[in-house]
């Protein structure tokens, strides 16, 4: 089992949602982040411009079987594309254990995906 | 020149209508229901201004682990000067000394504690309604009482206008001792000076229809003052510090933008044509200020913003606030575009070029916004409004010295005031919270509480 924690741009996040649809994904979380990098925004605020670097971005968390991992990659790496300075970085973890809380079943079998 | 004037002159009169004063002159002196029913309105709409209006405006402005501070200060600033005018500011303010020298400067003790005043007291100021009472002398047409708490309202928005700019980082407790200070040697003075019937500057021929000089020049160079002495913000970086809620600030904007009709129209003291004219230029002028505002960030930084358009209706309101009572809407308009022009170039460049930290610009916006109005009432006063008063423009240039003399006389009068008070504050409580409890925001260390809270 492996965990996958994806940074994407906000916008993007319906794109990346569809695709991890269509790859057969279809339980995760996710929480909006605010983090500091590269990328500013412009920002005006009663005529005095400044640079801001607050980045805003949202995170990903998705724990899946190992087989069901690339796929799972490709499609965040596919949809989340835009060319462009902060499309964000994919974190791949080991999972020791996963249970369900319901049936206290254990193993891959506890995952939402099968 | 000489046509210009002519021209814009005649463009002034052509818009305004004629509103002359009336007396009654029937026998016994009564209370008249419209302008009462009117007023007790007005002077509702005056502390909508303040709460939750002027909380929001400014609550939505800082950051999030100050906006329960902000809300805390100004509604303990209404609760405390309300108790504060009763007791001795509405005697202070506008009441008579029995002092020969002092009558001009400051008002004596007689109404303290609302001494002397029956409820079927006729109040001594008006405006265009008036009426002989039985010892031949005019009366108004409303309750003195009701004149007091209107009065009142405007004693506690003005110190709470100032709270713009030493938020973050003020301790609870200066900014209470300096609160009532201020408004104790500071405003009450400076009402009587403008306002009262023995006022100094009333008798010299100010034109002060709200409370362009009283209110917004008097807490504004409160602002700057308090802004300076108290220093930056730890996490200040020469450019505003991003605001936590816009639609705080927006809502704020509206409330107060509405109250300003109580504030404004009610300050003819009756239900009558001088009212009405003075609800429509305070509403072109807010709008006119809104327009010019969006548009110079549109031209200038691209965007259209939230908090510029809010920003600019109220410096556009602020301004009218002294003409309001004088101006036709033509005035209103030319009010609107020079106060948003100045104010925006205030905020925008000379603020950070000077470096100081205004947090959320009470100097540039409301100081700065009753200094151009105060001053432009002078200038664009209108005979066809208040037969009696008249501007630069249409001749009557001592008008405008009285106006720059009124408003510099409190320029200074505020600016040395303010930093006495503010300094034996210091000496007394404290103003400065520590760096660690400014780093984790007042509403944890002054209050202990938190706005927004993960609590299912």
């Amino acid at each position: 089992m492996k965990k996958i924690e994806a940074i994407i741009r906000k916008a993007k996040f319906e794109d990346v949602k569809e695709a991890l649809y269509d790859a057969g994904i279809e339980w995760f979380s996710y929480w909006d982040i605010t983090g500091l990098g590269k990328s500013t925004e412009e920002q005006v605020i009663r005529g005095q411009v400044f640079q801001s670097n607050y980045i805003h971005r949202r995170m990903l968390s998705i724990v899946v079987r190992d087989i069901n991992l690339e796929k799972t990659v490709n499609a965040i790496l596919n949809s989340a594309w835009t060319g462009e300075t902060g499309d964000g970085k994919v974190f791949i973890y080991d999972i020791e254990e996963t249970f369900r809380i319901r049936t206290k079943e254990s193993g891959p079998d506890a995952l939402f995906n099968k | 020149m000489k046509k210009y004037i002519l021209f814009i002159a005649a463009f002034l009169a052509l818009t305004i209508s004629n509103i002359s004063a009336q007396t009654k002159t029937t026998g016994i002196p009564v209370i008249d229901s419209g302008d009462t029913a009117w007023m007790i309105v007005a002077t509702a709409f005056v502390l909508l201004m303040s709460i939750p209006g002027l909380a929001l405006f400014y609550g939505g402005l800082v950051r999030r682990k100050n906006v329960l501070n902000i809300f805390m200060q100004v509604f303990i600033t209404v609760a405390v000067i309300s108790v504060e005018w009763v007791i001795l500011g509405y005697s202070n303010a506008f009441g008579s000394n029995s002092i020969e020298w002092l009558k001009p400067y400051i008002g004596g003790f007689d109404w303290a504690f609302l001494n002397n005043i029956r409820i079927s007291d006729l109040s001594p100021y008006f405006i265009s309604h008036s009426q002989l009472a039985a010892d031949g002398s005019k009366i108004g047409t409303i309750p003195h009482i009701v004149f007091i708490m209107f009065q009142g309202m405007f004693a506690v928005i003005t110190p709470a206008l100032i709270i713009g700019a030493f938020a973050e980082r003020i301790n609870f407790k200066g900014f209470l001792v300096f609160t009532i200070l201020w408004s104790i040697f500071i405003y009450n003075p400076v009402a009587h000076w403008v306002w009262s019937s023995d006022g100094w500057l009333l008798n010299l021929g100010v034109l002060d229809f709200a409370g362009g000089i009283v209110v917004h020049v008097n807490a504004g160079v409160a602002a700057i003052v308090t802004a300076i002495m108290l220093g930056k913000r730890r996490d200040y970086k020469g450019h505003a510090i991003p605001a936590h809620n816009i639609t705080y600030v927006v809502m704020g904007a509206g409330l107060l933008w509405v109250g300003w009709f109580g504030f404004n129209a009610g300050s003819g003291l009756a239900a009558d044509g001088l009212a009405a004219n003075a609800m429509m230029v305070t509403h072109i002028g807010g709008a006119v200020a809104a327009i010019t505002w969006v548009l110079m960030d549109w031209i200038i930084d691209k965007r259209p913003t939230v908090i510029g358009i809010s920003t600019g209706a109220i410096a556009g309101l602020a301004a009218v606030t002294p003409a309001a009572g004088f101006v036709g809407v033509s005035g209103a308009i030319i009010i609107g575009i020079v106060v948003s022009v100045i104010c925006f170039f205030m905020v925008a460049y000379a603020k950070p070029k000077f470096g100081y930290d205004d947090s959320l610009d009470a100097f540039g916006v409301h100081g700065i916004g009753g200094f151009i109005g105060s001053i432009l009432t002078g200038v664009l006063a209108s005979p066809f409004i208040q037969s009696a008063y008249s501007g630069a423009i249409y001749g009557n240039f001592h008008q405008l010295w009285i106006q720059l003399l009124a408003v510099s006389v409190t320029i200074l009068y505020s600016g040395i005031g303010t930093y006495l008070m503010f300094k034996l504050t210091d000496k007394l409580v404290g103003v400065r919270v520590s760096d660690k409890h400014e780093a984790a925001g007042l509403d944890e260390t002054q209050h202990g509480e938190t706005a927004y809270t993960n609590f299912d």
